[in-house]
């Protein structure tokens, strides 16, 4: 394969991954739904260069489908979600910045010591996009972790949903049945998440997921 | 019946997977509730019909759907619990209606949800393709997800919302895991679809690598094992069974877990087949036991019924994963044994706890106690559901616990030991609560039932009976399966 | 072009002689050319480009007045740090590779020199026993120690993607363009942008431009001092900016640098393309400056942290790219 095909799929996948290191460091919202979007439009031109490398057109959908939706609509609904419900415009943080920060970056050295020396036979492209691909979904995890707010809960979903994407298109003539479910499952994913955060506002003035704590059924009688 | 099968326009499969399909727009725009209730229950008789009539068609395989003895039983089962569900719920729904805690709209939600998630369960079950496998158990999830936070209490969105996350990131991982399977199956198989169907892969796997293979399965186990509620990733499961509608605690417990293990076993039987790759059935043991004595544990500390019987269900998957991790013809029959029986008997039991719930008002077992001189009938049906559920003869669940103790101790004298310690642990705590609520000194509200016992003794007869004597071709196909699982 | 070995090393000696004087020379015009940007964004008229010059010359004429109480160690800092700060940037590569010193031109001695200007000054600052210079030290050492971790992450990267930590060689291997585009590279220019905004006590660490007793860093430590002792600190400084520019070029920009032959055409080249981008650079930095607002300090760490973390994934990214 000509080396700069190459490398420019290395930049893409990168860039993915970057981008979701970049989403643990904001601490606005509005940050941080613009990094997610941007993520998205990074993820949809990594999927649609696979799809020229790997002579694959049906990729080209994936990578429409990541564009329209994860890069447009969702971020644009969110930021309405946003607005309408007065959400504090920080990222409540369970553990602070720095060592979010630096277990991501244990967490990619992770993904990568574990690809690494398994992925031997794959070839070049879709071995590193694989190691990049579970740290995204591994970084999505840290994400969904660390931050209170629903809101940003939802974005690390979408995020971990954006590695499995970067991975289904890296395994090389996946069939189109997957990825076509993928963008199925973000959709209901957000349509679910919508719903939920509604609800969730409308029973308790604030998308914060800790103040459901307080409701648990059983924490209470033991008290 | 094979006769039946032939003259049908579509095949059984077509019909598994197209009735409650088909059902979903239509029961989503029904309003009045006794309609959508009957028509339910309708939908899910002719569904377990549809299954019931593919014991008789020839097992067959394409690259997307597959019938084989390992799924063709369980089809049976989920289409049968499906539909002893539905009956029981028409009957319980109509109560929470009364009550106020739903409303008509959300009814008509709860149906259309209901079939999807029979739906999805049934396309989990006869798919052949790992990818297919993974969107009907993901839809399964998500229509769950909805139903649980039916109620919109705190308590339901909290539950629900857990619930929600805990799975969509265990099948995110298990996709990634899919996604590692059919990499190294293509380079043997080649790029396409064929490369993702499961029989393929098994035929091939002593070609595949096996470091990959290993990875996969350890993303496909932490994925599909927060489905199936094994500890430590269990922590949605006892929130989702308590919040949400009985009936739906009912599907949960006695078919959702079932499947997401079938998921997990069609996994091991690739591992299986190549001789490099890890040993899957040590970490199945090992998870097993973990979680088989930490719900016993848990058993002890628990203030609400639905939550008690929450926590039984993990320490049963426990059970029945273990019983796999051990493998061999025995232990794989005791497995398999397991899981029908505690389908049956956990269904069984969240029908009673449904209708004690709703007798009494509340969940909480410290206000539920003497139902046996205020609801003699509930407090027989409740009370014979735990001792089957405990592993007490002559009911099923003690046969498959028997069976599994005998020949885990030849193969594993140690771990057995412990095994049976987690049992006895969980059969004290569960007695003892039983004790409590059926003999008790009677206090509180309580409202007659008016609901139908008859789903609850159903089961129990079923249970009842595979206790003392098991039909022949089942036997036939459990070992037959169990040799296949390996 | 015969030449005898004594000539070639006479002519080697000058080529290197001459860039170990240009980048003194050319330092404060680079720093007035900056301040002259920033000026004209703030649609200020701003000093005259080459205020910096007469500044120098008018500290150098000053007595310097040295507190009472303050030791030898106040008294010999300037120098140590200007002597550091200059042989650093003299051994950058600037307009050609290759030159009679290059082999001393290692990545981790250059950040090693930088390393002992800072603790010459940071001591200076506290010598005295004033409340600002300990508190400048103390923030300067907080920054050090969040950039330097990064700044040898950055040196690690690029040395892996090389091979090798000699500046020369590696501005040798990147000019010729087979090493591709490359994530970590990329990375490695990020994480070097932020130290060397940190290192230079540009906005958004610090403001060169300011006496407030709350923000000051790199002013707090030097307040004390007058004369020709800051007139050293000060050359010190504008050279610090114009190494850190030539870093950045070398490895990141390194086309039009003379490499083997030195002919006088590809010197006289070389000469032209670095003074082009030391311009490029000396004005796009004042542009960044203004779009964005000085930082509280206990954000340092969270800014230097994603440069440390950007440098950490360009060492990882590494091990993942094309033929390992």
């Amino acid at each position: 394969m000509n080396a700069l095909w190459f490398d420019i799929a290395h930049l893409l996948a990168a860039g993915v991954l970057v981008l979701s290191l970049m989403l643990l460091y904001q601490d606005r919202i509005t940050a941080v739904i613009n990094v997610f979007a941007l993520q998205a439009v990074v993820l949809s031109l990594s999927v649609g260069w696979q799809s020229v490398v790997q002579g694959a057109p049906h990729l080209l959908a994936t990578a429409f489908i990541a564009l329209v939706a994860k890069g447009i609509v969702i971020p644009t609904a969110l930021h309405r979600i946003v607005r309408k419900l007065d959400v504090h415009r920080e990222v409540e943080r369970v553990v602070s910045g720095g060592p979010t920060m630096l277990a991501g970056l244990g967490l990619i050295a992770l993904s990568i010591l574990l690809v690494q020396p398994v992925v031997e036979t794959a070839d070049p492209v879709a071995r590193e996009d694989f190691a990049f691909a579970l740290a995204v979904v591994l970084l999505g995890l840290l994400l969904m972790i660390t931050r209170r707010n629903a809101v940003t809960q939802v974005v690390g979903f979408m995020s971990l949903e954006n590695g499995l994407v970067l991975a289904a298109t890296g395994a090389k003539g996946m069939p189109l049945v997957v990825e076509v479910s993928v963008a199925f499952s973000v959709l209901i994913a957000f349509i679910v998440f919508g719903v939920f955060v509604f609800r969730i506002r409308e029973r308790f003035d604030t998308v914060d997921v800790n103040v459901l704590d307080r409701f648990r059924g059983e924490r209470r009688e033991h008290l | 019946m094979t006769d039946l099968v032939a003259a049908l326009p579509l095949s059984p499969v077509a019909l598994v997977l197209l009735v409650p399909t088909l059902a979903i727009p239509v029961l989503a725009v029904i309003s009045d509730y006794r309609l959508s209730a009957g028509l339910n229950m309708l939908v899910s008789g002719l569904t377990f019909a549809a299954g019931l009539l593919l014991l008789a068609a020839p097992h067959e395989r394409g690259d997307f759907l597959i019938i084989d003895d390992f799924n063709i039983f369980l089809i049976v089962l989920t289409t049968f619990v499906g539909f002893t569900t539905s009956v029981y719920s028409a009957s319980y729904i109509g109560h929470e209606l009364e009550t106020g805690k739903l409303t008509p709209a959300f009814l008509r939600f709860y149906h259309a949800m209901y079939q999807a998630m029979m739906g999805a369960m049934n396309l989990a079950l006869v798919s052949n393709n790992i990818g297919l496998m993974w969107v009907g158990l993901e839809v399964a999830t998500l229509a769950t997800v909805m139903m649980v936070g039916i109620y919109r209490t705190p308590e339901a969105i909290e539950a629900a919302w857990k619930y929600f996350i805990l799975g969509s990131v265990g099948i995110g991982l298990a996709f990634f895991g899919t996604i590692l399977i059919y990499m190294v199956s293509s380079t043997v198989i080649g790029a396409g679809v064929p490369a993702m169907a499961w029989d393929e892969i098994v035929r091939n796997a002593a070609a595949l690598d096996p470091k990959l293979l290993s990875l996969a399965f350890v993303f496909l186990l932490v994925g599909y094992g927060t489905k199936v509620g094994l500890a430590p990733f269990h922590a949605w499961l006892p929130d989702a069974h308590a919040e949400g509608p009985t009936p739906i605690s009912a599907v949960l417990s006695g078919l959702l877990l079932n499947v997401a293990l079938y998921a997990l076993l069609r996994f091991k039987m690739v591992l299986a087949g190549n001789p490099l790759a890890i040993d899957v059935g040590a970490i199945l043991m090992t998870l097993g036991l973990v979680s088989l004595l930490f719900a016993a544990f848990m058993l002890y500390r628990r203030r609400d019924i639905k939550r008690l019987f929450a926590y039984s269900s993990i320490e049963h998957m426990g059970i029945a994963t273990f019983a796999f991790g051990i493998g061999g013809p025995l232990a794989n029959f005791a497995g398999l044994l397991h899981m029908t029986m505690h389908s049956l008997v956990k269904s069984a039991i969240f029908f009673a706890v449904g209708h004690v719930a709703q007798a009494k008002g509340t969940q909480r077992l410290a206000d539920i106690s003497g139902l046996s001189s205020t609801h003699p009938v509930l407090a027989v049906g409740f009370a014979l559901g735990v001792i089957a559920i405990v592993g007490l003869p002559p009911f099923g669940v003690f046969m498959s616990e028997f069976l599994l103790v005998s020949t885990a101790f030849g193969r594993q004298p140690l771990l057995t030991v412990v095994l049976v310690a987690g049992l006895i642990l969980a059969l004290g705590a569960l007695l003892m609560r039983m004790q409590q609520v059926v003999f008790g000194e009677p206090r509180g509200k309580s409202d007659p039932v008016k609901a139908s016992y008859v789903p609850l003794f159903v089961h129990l007869l079923l249970a009842l009976v595979a206790g003392l004597w098991l039909p022949e071709a089942l036997v036939r196909w459990f070992r037959g399966v169990a040799a296949l699982l390996g | 072009m015969a030449l005898t070995v004594d000539t070639a090393l006479a002519v080697g000696l000058a080529l290197q002689l001459l860039q170990i004087t240009l980048v003194v020379a050319i330092a404060p015009l680079i720093m007035g050319l900056t301040r002259k940007v920033r000026a004209r964004l703030l649609r200020r008229r701003g000093p005259p480009l080459l205020q910096p010059y007469l500044d120098l010359w008018k500290l150098f004429h000053k007595e310097a007045v040295v507190a009472d109480n303050a030791s030898w160690v106040y008294r010999r800092a300037p120098y140590v740090i200007f002597a550091a700060t200059w042989v650093a940037a003299g051994l950058v590569p600037t307009y050609a590779t290759g030159l009679l010193f290059s082999w001393s031109a290692d990545l981790i001695a250059v950040v090693a020199l930088l390393g002992t200007a800072r603790f010459a000054l940071a001591l200076a600052g506290m010598d005295v026993g004033t409340a600002f210079g300990g508190l400048g030290s103390s923030r300067e050492m907080m920054i050090a120690s969040l950039a330097e971790p990064a700044m040898l992450l950055i040196a690690f990267a690029v040395a892996l993607i090389a091979g090798t930590t000699q500046l020369s060689a590696i501005a040798a291997l990147f000019a010729t363009g087979d090493v591709g585009v490359r994530v970590s590279l990329g990375l490695a220019l990020l994480a070097l942008i932020i130290v060397g905004i940190a290192e230079n006590a540009r906005i958004p660490v610090d403001n060169p431009a300011t006496h407030l007793e709350l923000t000051m860093v790199h002013e707090a430590m030097i307040l004390e001092y007058s004369g020709r002792h800051l007139a050293m600190i000060e050359a010190a400084a504008q050279v610090k900016l114009v190494l850190y520019f030539s870093l950045v070029a070398c490895l990141f920009a390194p086309f039009g640098m003379a490499a083997g032959d030195k002919s006088w055409a590809a010197l006289a080249l070389g000469l032209a393309t670095w003074l082009a981008k030391l311009l490029v650079f000396a004005v796009l930095l004042p542009i960044a400056e203004t779009t964005v607002a000085k930082m509280r300090v206990f954000r340092y760490p969270a800014f230097l942290g994603s440069a440390f973390a950007a440098a950490a994934l360009a060492v990882f990214l590494r091990f993942v790219s094309r033929g390992f």
